[in-house]
């Protein structure tokens, strides 16, 4: 038990950090309709390429910003691979995820890990966030406002912020009728293949950024770091979803809901883990459980429409409601 | 304002599925032209509506709308010209976005979409006048998300939505054939009323004759891939729907087609 609450900021803070991630997965996956798997790869290319020229002398901002520049070229080819050759969807994302494996390597030097020296304060002071800030902070080394929870909270409430005015313009609203509805987007002119482009590239932008920031957390890269990324994507939007869909209706909240969704994950995780689970074992459990929560809405959808004139009614109306809320 | 030029298009070719489904269609309306498009199922019709609005290309011939070309331009390219209302109440509306961010990006079609607001609060009052003057109760529905309207409902905003913009042309495909028929009658005589109030060039696809004489100032009828019968002015005033089963059954050569255009 002491355990648990001695990793829990530590697992809040990584939650946070997916949670940027999971966003990304968010506008791929519930705003445009795509199920786009390129996340896998595309969060450890953020990763490797901010390592590589963080380590080589590249200032913080500079190489975070190459970083989203590297995810949103995957999101590129995606996107090309589907609208330009007409691949379905999720084979242009499987095809992209698997070239990325070999791309990642190249950019991390044919090593599958790279290390940020972080064991003298100069390179460390540097990052802007930290495993090691935690416990600094703890100790009363570090003054509180480097703590990461403080740090990727605000940065991730910035990016709520920013992706909230977007999707409020002219563009933003293209994209949406895009994933809400192709022929009537082009039937208003909308070029819904562009679209579609631009918000792979978006979304693996902030995948690879999340990747960035996991990364300094790590205070390495690891080539198998993006491995079942989608699934925690898919999880945190899916737990967001369930717990806050009835109360959060607007685009922003349910930005911020998804982020929540995150860190309850990580926290679920690190309780299974302080409970002896071997951690070989987590992704059968992650995948386990979102398989659950993907058939939910199936399975309400067959039962909320037969038996509704027996006395059942009455007991299911409020599952109803809760479907009905899913779908918003 | 629209000419269709020889057109053909071929589905499946070289396949046990190949169908020929427009064979050299020419048609040209003239600016303020209300033209019913009837035939049998499989006639063309819809086929030639989506020729014009450019679902897919045409295998051969031209089309071109108030003087421009737009034979090979996409769907989205030609949007600035067109109007559209289909006929699954479905596929005119972004079901999970409001009535409101619907109508607005119905305003901007074929405009540049960049990063100035979707909606602006100006546009907000003139939409509610407009869904007032519907007569649907919307107005005070403005940030209700569309997916919760009946298809009635979505049609009426379909149409207030593809004239919001003046296109050139409106395509009405079957836009009343998923409504029950009291709906059906309404927003046929809001289309009647649109199409006048802006002298629309239309081009209406029905299944039911009694419609495509009471409506517009031209006819057509297609029959395999072709248009067989063409009336307007006054010879289309004085058409009853014998005389026009008549004129089908000497063009086509046969009087099967009667029970299937009747009872379709």
């Amino acid at each position: 038990m002491l355990s648990f609450i001695n990793a829990l900021p530590g697992a809040v803070s990584q939650g946070l950090i997916w949670g940027i991630m999971a966003i990304g997965v968010y506008i791929t996956y519930k705003v445009l309709d795509i199920a786009d798997l390129t996340v896998d790869g595309s969060f450890c290319t953020g990763a490797a390429v901010f390592v590589m020229l963080f380590t080589t002398g590249t200032g913080l901002w500079p190489a975070m910003l190459a970083a989203v520049g590297a995810g949103m070229a995957a999101g590129l080819v995606t996107g090309l691979l589907h609208t330009f050759c007409g691949i379905p969807a999720i084979l242009a994302g499987i095809l992209t995820q698997l070239g990325l494996w070999s791309v990642n390597l190249a950019i991390m030097g044919m090593k599958s890990t790279v290390a940020i020296n972080v064991t003298t304060s100069d390179m460390l002071d540097k990052l802007l966030v930290s495993l090691r800030f935690v416990q600094d902070v703890a100790k009363g080394t570090r003054p509180f406002y480097r703590h990461p929870i403080l740090v990727v909270g605000l940065f991730s409430l910035a990016l709520i912020g920013v992706l909230y005015w977007f999707f409020g313009t002219e563009l933003g609203c293209s994209l949406r009728a895009t994933g809400s509805n192709q022929s009537m987007a082009r039937a208003q002119g909308i070029n819904t293949d562009f679209i579609k482009v631009l918000g792979l590239m978006v979304s693996n932008g902030l995948v690879a950024l999340s990747g960035a920031l996991l990364a300094q957390f790590n205070s390495a890269s690891e080539i198998n770091m993006g491995r079942g990324a989608i699934v925690i994507g898919l999880a945190a939007v899916i737990i967001g979803q369930v717990l806050f869909g009835r109360i959060f209706r607007n685009f922003a909240l349910k930005m911020l809901a998804v982020s929540i969704g995150a860190i309850l994950y990580y926290i679920v995780i690190q309780a299974v883990l302080a409970m002896g689970l071997n951690a070989n074992y987590l992704k059968l459990l992650s995948a386990a459980v979102v398989a659950l929560f993907l058939s939910v809405p199936y399975w309400k959808g067959k039962y909320v429409h037969g038996p509704l004139k027996t006395g059942w009614a009455a007991k299911t109306g409020g599952v109803q409601k809760a479907g009905g809320a899913q779908h918003a | 304002m629209l000419e269709i030029r020889e057109i053909w298009k071929t589905f499946n070719p070289g396949t046990v599925n190949e169908k020929q489904a427009l064979r050299g269609v020419s048609l040209t309306l003239r600016d303020g032209d209300f033209c019913t498009v009837i035939g049998g199922n499989g006639a063309g019709k819809s086929t030639m509506l989506n020729a014009v609005a450019g679902t897919w290309t045409v295998d051969g011939g031209s089309i071109s709308i108030g003087g421009v070309d737009v034979t090979h331009l996409p769907e989205y390219k030609r949007a600035p010209y067109i109007g559209r209302v289909f006929q699954d109440p479905m596929l005119g509306t972004a079901p999970t976005m409001q009535i409101l961010e619907n109508l607005a990006l119905a305003a901007r079609r074929g405009q540049r979409r960049g990063l100035r607001w979707g909606v602006t609060r100006e546009e907000k009052g003139t939409y509610q006048e407009m869904l007032k003057k519907l007569d649907l109760g919307l107005e005070d529905r403005l940030t209700s998300k569309v997916g919760l309207l009946s298809g009635g409902q979505r049609q009426a905003l379909t149409l207030l939505m593809a004239s919001l913009k003046k296109p050139k042309l409106l395509l009405l495909d079957e836009h009343t054939a998923a409504l029950d028929p009291k709906t059906a009658a309404k927003v046929l005589e809001l289309s009647d009323r649109i199409v006048a109030e802006s002298g629309l060039t239309t081009m209406m696809v029905t299944h039911n004759m009694k419609d495509a004489i009471q409506h517009g100032n031209r006819l057509i009828m297609m029959y395999d891939g072709r248009i067989v019968i063409d009336v307007s002015g006054e010879e289309k005033k004085k058409l009853t729907v014998s005389q026009l089963l008549e004129l089908f059954n000497k063009v086509s050569g046969s009087d099967e087609a009667d029970d299937k255009l009747l009872l379709s």
